[in-house]
């Protein structure tokens, strides 16, 4: 059967490569500082997308993300790999959202796209790390859910097969459509850009992207219209802005603290037999090895 | 109404896991500070007469035991209906979970349910005011929620002033189990489920269910060697495993090493692996992201071996060896294997 696949997808800073001025005085994440990147496990969710696309002839996949203009970036890496199209949410007032508030924007988005079969994304985004977004997102809509999953195994009679990770083992569940599904990043990579696709898409922006003074493709994005993306604010999704952003988020930022570990007396030794053999004979002798 | 705090007990079978009984005995020390009841929840099939006593010599004052068919293995619907239906009921103030794969896929349905906020695998939890300099609204007991954020380079505070429950969740091996000396009531009740949970919830089907017991004891092992991204080579790990072995200890490692495919995944050390209390912390290679050390700071003894004599967990070190891990790691068993008997 032909599927409508959602992607939740992602843009993060690099948290592998953080420097000083990376928070902003109010706690929140000073983005503009951090290279972005496209959250690897939405990587994971994105090719099981991809896979499902193939299996399933007629689906299509869009990517969804949430974040500044420059967010429609992850829609392009996306339409580089496979993805048929996308939608971002850019808006002030999306801003400052903890999960719950996040997930609100989302769910509204994934009820104006209609009829979608499956929404699928990664576990949890390595800026927060707290893989809340998926199940609330399922919540919201109140669509089952299959967290930790590895695969989908298979989609038929209107039912999701999948094999998921759970502590110390595994699982393999059988889900009625729609359902929201969070991937790990153990699960299958995710295919390289396409240069055609490249080629196709390498001038696709949302209309918020693009200077105001117009850009030397203006007349490009007149003859093919897949080259403007969707951009969606609060409004366009018929959104309650008492849910959206900072106002809808229940959790507040008390402190923010750069963690300073109390320093210890430490002894510093060489490489040398001698310090090595003394540490060792103190261990032993302090019982503190046995 | 007395806004209790609840902790979420999840079982494999009939058998109440650890990180549970650690939640429960943080969650006396809350409740006490607060003034408050303990209560716990627990849901499984067949589970009456079996769980009972894993879990209320942690302090419970009233346990809800939920018992039927299909409510093991563990699916998403039929819990979040027990406990959103339950807290529409007992109006809790604080609910703690395992930062599990269960609490995870949990915790944000339960906490969306309920427009209430969550904070995922804190690292402490305290009580305290906040003043909310906007409104100019100062709460007096909230939950503080304490969690390295950002790839552990800050830690974060979060609160949640206006909606209730409290919602936390903490991974295995943060908090320390201890069964609780003082009074508590330890009253046990059996819900009729079918008042909370509704047929259609039990739509998702679990085909296959296969856990196994853990292939090692890091979190319990009195010493850890554990490598970072300094050593290299997943050959460099062999190295370590016969250190590990010749000191009756484990093996563990950084994210960063875990990244690169040396060590399998649960032998990752840090907020987002297992958190160790080791007597002796061997760090080889290991430069010391806050993400890493939150996991293994309560360590007795920390040696540090590290070809680099700035790197950051030598700050915390008692031993800091300043050499590569291929010197340094053959003498320490030599050295040990001499001197031992």
């Amino acid at each position: 059967m032909a599927l409508k696949i959602v992607v939740l997808a992602k843009q993060v800073p690099d948290t592998r490569n953080v420097g000083k001025d990376a928070m902003t005085a109010e706690g929140t994440v000073n983005r503009a500082a951090l290279p972005a990147i496209f959250n690897p496990e939405d990587l994971n969710a994105l090719e099981q997308a991809l896979r499902l696309k193939e299996q399933n002839p007629g689906s299509t996949v869009g990517i969804l993300t949430m974040g500044p203009p420059r967010a429609g970036e992850i829609i392009r890496q996306g339409l580089y790999r496979g993805a048929d199209t996308g939608w971002l949410l850019t808006d002030r007032l999306f801003a400052g959202a903890d999960t719950l508030a996040t997930s609100y924007a989302l769910a509204t988005a994934i009820k104006k796209i209609g009829d979608v079969d499956i929404v699928i994304g990664g576990r949890q985004a390595i800026d927060g790390d707290t893989a809340q977004v998926g199940p609330q997102v399922a919540q919201k809509l109140g669509l089952n859910q299959v967290t930790y999953a590895e695969e989908v195994l298979s989609v038929k009679d209107g039912k999701a097969t999948i094999k998921r990770v759970i502590d110390g083992g595994v699982e393999t569940v059988e889900a009625p459509l729609p359902v929201v599904i969070t991937v790990n990043g153990s699960a299958a990579p995710c295919r390289p850009q396409n240069a055609k696709l490249v080629m196709k898409y390498k001038r696709a922006t949302c209309p918020m992207e693009r200077p105001a003074e117009g850009t030397a493709y203006d007349n490009l994005y007149e003859e093919r219209p897949y080259l403007t993306l969707n951009q969606w604010s609060v409004a366009d999704v018929d959104g309650d802005v008492n849910q959206c952003g900072l106002s809808g988020s229940p959790t507040k930022v008390k402190a923010i603290k750069n963690i300073v570990f109390q320093a210890k007396e430490s002894k510093t030794l060489t490489a040398s037999d001698a310090d090595i053999e003394g540490m060792i004979k103190e261990l032993l002798e302090e019982k503190i090895i046995g | 109404m007395a806004n209790n705090v609840f902790v979420y007990c999840e079982i494999e079978g009939t058998q109440v896991q650890e990180v549970s009984q650690e939640l429960l005995t943080k969650g006396r020390k809350l409740a006490n500070e607060l003034k408050v009841e303990l209560h716990a929840v627990v849901a499984g099939t067949g589970i009456k007469g079996k769980v009972e006593d894993q879990i209320l010599p942690y302090g419970v004052d009233k346990l809800f035991v939920f018992d039927a068919k299909d409510l093991f293995p563990y699916t998403s619907a039929p819990h979040t209906d027990i406990l959103v239906n339950l807290f529409k009921e007992e109006q809790p103030q604080i609910c703690l979970m395992g930062a599990t794969v269960i609490g995870r896929d949990l915790g944000p349905r339960v906490s969306s349910s309920l427009t209430s906020g969550l904070t995922a695998d804190c690292t402490e939890l305290e009580i305290g005011p906040y003043e909310d300099k906007k409104n100019e609204k100062v709460y007096e007991n909230l939950l503080y929620q304490i969690r390295p954020a950002f790839g552990g380079n800050i830690v974060a505070t979060i609160v949640n002033p206006d909606h209730r429950p409290q919602m936390a969740t903490v991974r295995s091996g943060v908090m320390q189990k201890a069964i609780y000396e003082g009074e508590c009531k330890k009253e046990v009740v059996y819900p009729e489920v079918s008042k909370y949970v509704s047929p259609e919830a039990f739509v998702v089907k679990v085909l296959d269910h296969h856990v196994e017991a853990a292939k090692h004891n890091l979190k319990g092992a009195p010493i850890v060697v554990a490598g970072g991204y300094g050593m290299g080579s997943k050959e460099n790990f062999d190295m370590l495993f016969q250190l590990a072995k010749v000191l009756h200890g484990e093996v563990g490692g950084s994210r960063a090493a875990v990244d690169a495919g040396w060590l399998d995944h649960d032998r990752q050390i840090g907020q987002t692996g297992v958190t160790v209390h080791p007597k002796v912390y061997i760090a080889c290679g290991i430069s010391g992201q806050i993400q890493h050390i939150a996991g293994m700071q309560d360590s007795g003894i920390i040696i540090s071996i590290n070809s680099d004599p700035d790197a950051p967990i030598n700050r915390i070190a008692d031993y800091v060896i300043t050499g590569t891990v291929e010197e340094v790691v053959p003498k320490l068993i030599k050295y040990y294997k001499q001197n031992s008997k």
